[in-house]
């Protein structure tokens, strides 16, 4: 029964348009859909392969300023009669160079900072994010610098129909749903596979691991390819749907506000990053709505890290998976492993 | 070749300051093994205690920094004993996440009590600059060398002369058998915070004065705290100092002959260069298990 | 015991040295094909170094490691495992937040032929491969004796059962030759008797055993051979009567205090 619960969500989440009429809560889900996304592609490393990445934000941010360069093309001197300069190309193709560098780019942070664990290992990610934002504010040439990268195309959605303004949000809106679904099974396929089982491991007991012949470091790059990948779509989607990208996409509030989603919806679950996305998806609204100031809206935030921490330290689908096998007594073991094949 | 020599002296009149933060983050690295994300704000903590002191109270400039310390010190102490003195035991990522929630609950505190407008503090010192030939250096650095220096060699003696440094020397070396010793480890740790912070504090309180106090400076500050931790090793006192030095010269060097929009860039390159080449710091000895 | 006594690990001439300490200082011996060699020596003797030196989690200083004439210096863990040279740790080594079949799932590792490419599209070929990894386990934890377990959470069972997860991992690398350390030390005496028992079988299957071990009566009764380290050398090998008899080993281990050797 429950194998079909969640194709009911996903079936819900589609009629939305058909019945919401007001278009400042479809935008509200469009964005939170994003974050989710995002949310997904870091519970990858820092849920599953147990590895805390704080600069998670630059694949979102570079997939963002790729599909934007390259749908509205650019050029640029490199040296002094040197120039390399592209196109503007259709949105699609944009956003696949954007999956595409992100991943790039994951592979060669993953070779590179992977050499080092714990702490040391997020203060890496940090500085890199904050390389790339630097890289984003002066490379004025490529990037406009703090003007921003204006007009960004919107998504192109084929059929002539959508470009209708009253069309245009709900089939973005389902655009990023159907991306949701197809990266959260992605994941959901790799952590169930051998592939998956052998970043838990590396989570769980890394020396164990590679005593049964797992080469730890070639997973953490698959999840960190894999997880950069699926952020780099996310920045995608942003850039066209906001159709404006500044270097302050790269702020290091973004990826907190990421891990915030994913450890308060639950780190290592499929479920986490969702339920904790949509949250904080709509928390902020919610705030906003009572007219809180932001200043007092992320001091709640800061306030609400903590206080998971404190109290809900495995997050929500956890503690609400706790709850239901404690109230049925029944946890029929068979569903594990074996049956998700 | 006098702007050279003229950076060089900028650099290290900054490297002073720098050492201060760097100091106080490595300490709190070292002995409690926590990555403290609210390293800059108490920096921001301390510049602010100057400009409402200085500014608005009418305390003495001199009198002021000393206030800010204590202060300072007074916060550190309270966050780690309402923070993390009951996730004792728990792993470096818990610790990791609550102190960025609670860095993000004191920045947008000072946002919201001070208002994003950057605020300038008037100092004591003659406005003309100390001229050395083709050299001139404002009276206030000078004075922020000179107190940078002297907390500098204050802490190397508290760390290196007395018992409580000796303790959290211990602790350093191996908190199981500092505890079988009788130290009180939980102790330790509120101090060392408490110190750190109120090293933080100061170099806010000396560098406030020298540029403008914002609610963001905190985050320009932690995070060349953490470039110059890296660059000295985990929990090198030495290292730190060293660290500081170097990062102001990089800097210096870096803005004067590249581009002055990467100036802030330079530590993380710094860091993401120092760790792919030599991962255990350029000072440390120690083994890196972070 | 075993005639043709074809040498599969050889150790030539080792040492390990921490900065000044020396852990090993000059380690030879062979173990041949079949058979279950014992390697006790006092506490800091060295053992684990040893272990750790062998596996690869350890870097020597000096000398060489073989297995099956390969010389291993300077491998990776991983790679030695895949050699079918396996490992159990002296403190409960699980994955402890999973379950007991996932466990075993998770040492099968390498026994799985799907690529990234096969999970993501879930092939024919990954379903098929993760059908012979789930038949594999349930085989092996028969094997040892926890199949009752399997869906219960490892962390959760008791010390010894922890111990008997680590040999199953150990086992689902299908390893030529296994070293286990320190496999009884917590376990109780029917217990002991048990994992006395599943060594034999494990040996009977073809598997060449390397075990270290303080429970004197234990390593007596299942070792053919057994090498005796003090203060990172070996000071006596032989047969089990032969080293009961050593003065030198009795004295290493009465110098200590211990009686039981």
């Amino acid at each position: 029964m429950s194998r079909f619960l969640p194709w009911l969500f996903v079936a819900l989440l589609t009629s939305v348009p058909l019945w919401l009429n007001d278009f400042y809560v479809l935008h509200v889900m469009i964005t939170t859909g994003i974050f989710i996304i995002a949310a997904m592609s870091l519970n990858l490393l820092l849920g599953f392969t147990g590895q805390l990445s704080l600069g998670h934000v630059a694949f979102f941010g570079i997939g963002a300023y790729t599909s934007a360069l390259v749908s509205l093309g650019f050029e640029v001197h490199l040296l002094p009669d040197f120039t390399v300069g592209l196109a503007p190309k259709p949105v699609w193709f944009a956003m696949l160079c954007a999956i595409v560098v992100a991943g790039l780019t994951g592979y060669a942070i993953g070779k590179l900072s992977f050499r080092v664990r714990g702490a040391y290992f997020v203060i890496v990610s940090i500085s890199f994010a904050e390389v790339v934002r630097l890289v984003a504010l002066n490379w004025v040439e490529l990037t406009q610098g703090p003007m921003a990268l204006n007009n960004i195309p919107a998504l192109v959605l084929g059929a002539d129909a959508f470009e209708l303004s009253f069309l245009r949000k709900p089939a973005v809106y389902l655009l990023v749903l159907a991306t949701a679904v197809a990266c959260y099974v992605i994941i959901a396929r790799l952590v169930n596979s051998r592939a998956g089982r052998a970043m838990i491991a590396l989570r769980e007991n890394e020396s164990l691991a590679m005593s049964v012949g797992i080469d730890v470091t070639h997973y953490l790059v698959v999840a960190t390819v894999v997880s950069a990948g699926i952020a780099g779509m996310a920045g995608a989607l942003y850039t066209h749907y906001i159709r404006i990208v500044d270097p302050d996409i790269f702020l290091f509030i973004y990826t907190v506000t990421m891990v915030i989603m994913v450890i308060t919806g639950g780190k290592g679950t499929l479920a986490g990053p969702i339920v904790g996305g949509a949250l904080f998806g709509f928390v902020p609204e919610a705030l906003r709505a009572m007219a809180i100031e932001p200043e007092v809206q992320w001091i709640i935030y800061g306030v609400l890290m903590v206080a998971v921490v404190y109290f809900l330290p495995r997050g929500i689908v956890p503690a609400i998976e706790h709850y239901m096998s404690g109230r049925k007594r029944s946890p029929a073991p068979a569903a594990s492993e074996a049956s998700q094949k | 070749m006098d702007q050279l020599v003229q950076h060089l002296l900028n650099a290290t009149i900054l490297g002073g300051t720098y050492a201060l933060l760097g100091i106080g983050l490595t300490l709190i690295f070292g002995i409690m093994r926590l990555v403290n994300f609210t390293h800059g704000e108490l920096y921001a903590f301390g510049a602010y205690c100057m400009y409402a002191l200085v500014m608005l109270l009418g305390v003495n400039f001199f009198l002021a920094l000393v206030l800010a310390m204590v202060l300072g010190a007074a916060l550190g102490g309270a966050i780690e004993l309402l923070l993390l003195s009951r996730l004792r035991g728990a792993d470096i990522d818990t610790t990791m996440l609550v102190m960025i929630g609670a860095w993000i609950a004191m920045q947008n505190t000072e946002q919201f009590v001070w208002s994003g407008v950057a605020h300038s503090i008037a100092n004591p010192f003659p406005a003309e600059p100390f001229v050395l030939g083709p050299l001139s250096v404002s009276w206030n650095r000078v004075y922020v060398f000179a107190i940078a220096l002297l907390l500098i060699g204050a802490t190397y003696y508290l760390v290196n002369r007395t018992r409580l440094g000796k303790a959290m020397r211990a602790t350093f070396q191996d908190r199981d058998t500092a505890a079988l010793m009788g130290i009180r480890i939980d102790r330790i740790h509120t101090a060392t915070f408490a110190l750190g912070s109120s090293l933080a504090a100061a170099a806010g309180a000396l560098l406030g004065p020298v540029f403008v106090v914002a609610p963001t400076m905190g985050d320009l500050a932690a995070s060349k705290a953490f470039a110059i931790v890296i660059l000295g090793g985990l929990g090198n006192i030495t290292g730190a100092t060293l660290g500081g030095f170097i990062l102001a010269f990089v800097e210096e060097i870096g803005a004067g002959y590249i581009s002055s929009g990467y100036r802030d860039a330079m530590g993380f390159l710094l860091i993401i260069l120092i760790l792919l080449v030599r991962p255990t710091g350029l000072f440390a000895q120690k083994e890196r298990i972070g | 015991m075993i005639a043709q006594a074809e040498t599969v690990l050889s150790i030539d001439q080792v040492a390990v040295h921490f900065g000044g300490l020396i852990a090993i200082s000059d380690m030879t011996f062979s173990v041949c094909a079949g058979e279950i060699i014992g390697l006790i020596g006092p506490n800091g003797a060295g053992k684990t170094t040893a272990f750790n030196v062998i596996t690869g989690f350890l870097k020597q200083t000096s000398g060489d490691v073989r297995y099956r004439s390969k010389l291993l210096n300077g491998m990776k863990p991983y790679e030695i495992a895949k050699l079918g040279l396996a490992r159990t740790f002296q403190r409960t080594s699980v994955f402890q937040e999973r379950t007991v079949f996932q466990n075993v799932l998770t040492g099968l590792h390498c026994r799985g032929r799907s690529k990234l490419w096969d999970t993501l599209l879930q092939t024919g070929r990954e379903t098929s491969s993760e059908r012979e990894l789930v038949d594999a386990a349930h085989e092996i934890l028969r094997f040892v004796g926890l199949e009752q377990r399997a869906y219960e959470q490892a962390g959760t069972l008791p010390y010894g059962e922890q111990r008997l997860i680590g040999v199953a991992l150990a086992l689902a690398v299908k390893p030529s030759m296994l070293l286990l350390d320190e496999p009884v030390s917590g376990m109780n005496p029917s217990e002991t008797a048990r994992f006395v028992k599943l060594v034999g079988k494990i040996r009977d299957s073809g598997v060449t055993i390397l075990l270290v071990e303080h429970d004197m009566p234990m390593v007596m009764e299942v070792c053919d051979r057994i090498v005796v380290l003090n203060y990172g050398r070996i000071i006596a090998e032989g047969t089990p009567a032969e080293i009961q008899s050593n003065p030198e080993v009795i004295r290493a281990y009465l110098g200590q205090g211990k009686k039981r050797a």
